[in-house]
């Protein structure tokens, strides 16, 4: 195949390996399954609980995919993107879990029925 | 901090970074590419937040545990988590210069979230089919809400993703498409994570609670 002008030499004559990719990958699948074997397949956990471990098995895939497939600890310069990332991380699980905890004050249930 | 010591592959030599990253003008936009998935994080905090609190307010309508189909959610979830693998390699392809597995991961890639939207569409009918519709209970005006505002950044994303696929048959692997093609795989996995909280959130706690 013809390579365009302006087109870029691969990185320096070492080649980048798969390898970092399909661990990311299997780890997903794998978190994946205990998750829905979890909720669907076992019921051994109270419901409490169980939302627990599949929220913290929610957040490792954040970690997988920022970790393996996203390069966050790549870049160019100081990591300001990081910085983005937790606020907006911070911010995220701020408005959904206060959102959880005001809605569910006795006195405001007393109300709505 | 451990992210520094990763800022480049090869400090002595500026040709050692990937290859999106060796221009400055481009690796300012990948930045700023950051910054707007930290936002976006935001939109959805608001709708998981909404989604959470009238989750139980079904006014006598379908339920979660009625309406949520088991071989469905799976199937999508099967086919967004290997669209996010796929869409990695075609990353990987990029950085080792390699124009035809770059574009056939990207087309894969693709593929894989039309099967994910035909799925996702499939689903919406059939819901809407049994009278669980938007306007029906706060917990399906909310559903309908979160799951389709995913649905519909995956639908521009398949654009976006096209789009790219073209610009890299055109043009080659340039700084410029390099960039480009990192930019949308970072934007393919943010949804990943976010299809990953909606079936942990929307559809699994669904099934349970």
């Amino acid at each position: 195949m013809a390579v365009p002008s302006g087109a870029m030499p691969s990185s320096g004559g070492h080649k980048h390996k798969a390898t970092k990719y399909i661990v990311g990958y299997a780890s997903s699948l794998v978190l994946t399954a205990i998750a829905f074997l979890l909720a669907l397949v076992k019921h051994t956990l109270p419901v409490g609980p169980l939302v627990v471990v599949l929220t913290v098995l929610a957040a490792l895939q954040i970690v997988v995919q920022l970790y393996f497939f996203m390069h966050v600890t790549e870049g160019d310069g100081p990591p300001f993107h990081s910085v983005f990332l937790i606020l907006g991380l911070l911010f995220t699980f701020a408005i959904a879990l206060m959102s959880v905890w005001i809605m569910s004050f006795p006195a405001f249930m007393a109300q709505v029925g | 901090m451990a992210v520094m010591e990763h800022a480049v592959h090869n400090p002595t030599g500026i040709d050692e970074k990937p290859l999106e990253y060796r221009d400055p003008n481009q690796s300012v936009k990948i930045l700023g590419f950051w910054l707007f998935l930290a936002t976006d994080m935001l939109l959805f905090g608001c709708l998981f937040a909404t989604y959470l609190v009238v989750r139980t307010h079904t006014d006598g309508g379908p339920t979660p545990q009625q309406l949520f189909d088991i071989p469905g959610f799976t199937l999508e979830t099967f086919f967004l988590l290997t669209s996010s693998f796929t869409g990695g390699l075609s990353t990987l392809a990029m950085r080792n210069g390699n124009r035809k597995w770059l574009m056939t991961w990207l087309a894969v890639t693709i593929l894989l979230g039309l099967a994910f939207i035909g799925f996702e569409v499939k689903e919406f009918v059939g819901d809407v089919a049994v009278g669980a519709t938007m306007q029906r209970s706060a917990f399906l005006s909310a559903f309908f809400t979160l799951v389709g505002t995913h649905g519909s950044h995956v639908s521009i994303g398949l654009v976006w993703m096209f789009l790219t696929l073209l610009q890299v048959a055109r043009r080659g692997i340039t700084k410029v498409t390099a960039r480009k093609v990192f930019v949308v795989n970072l934007y393919w996995h943010f949804l990943d994570v976010v299809w990953v909280f909606i079936f942990t959130i929307v559809y699994l706690s669904g099934r349970v609670m």
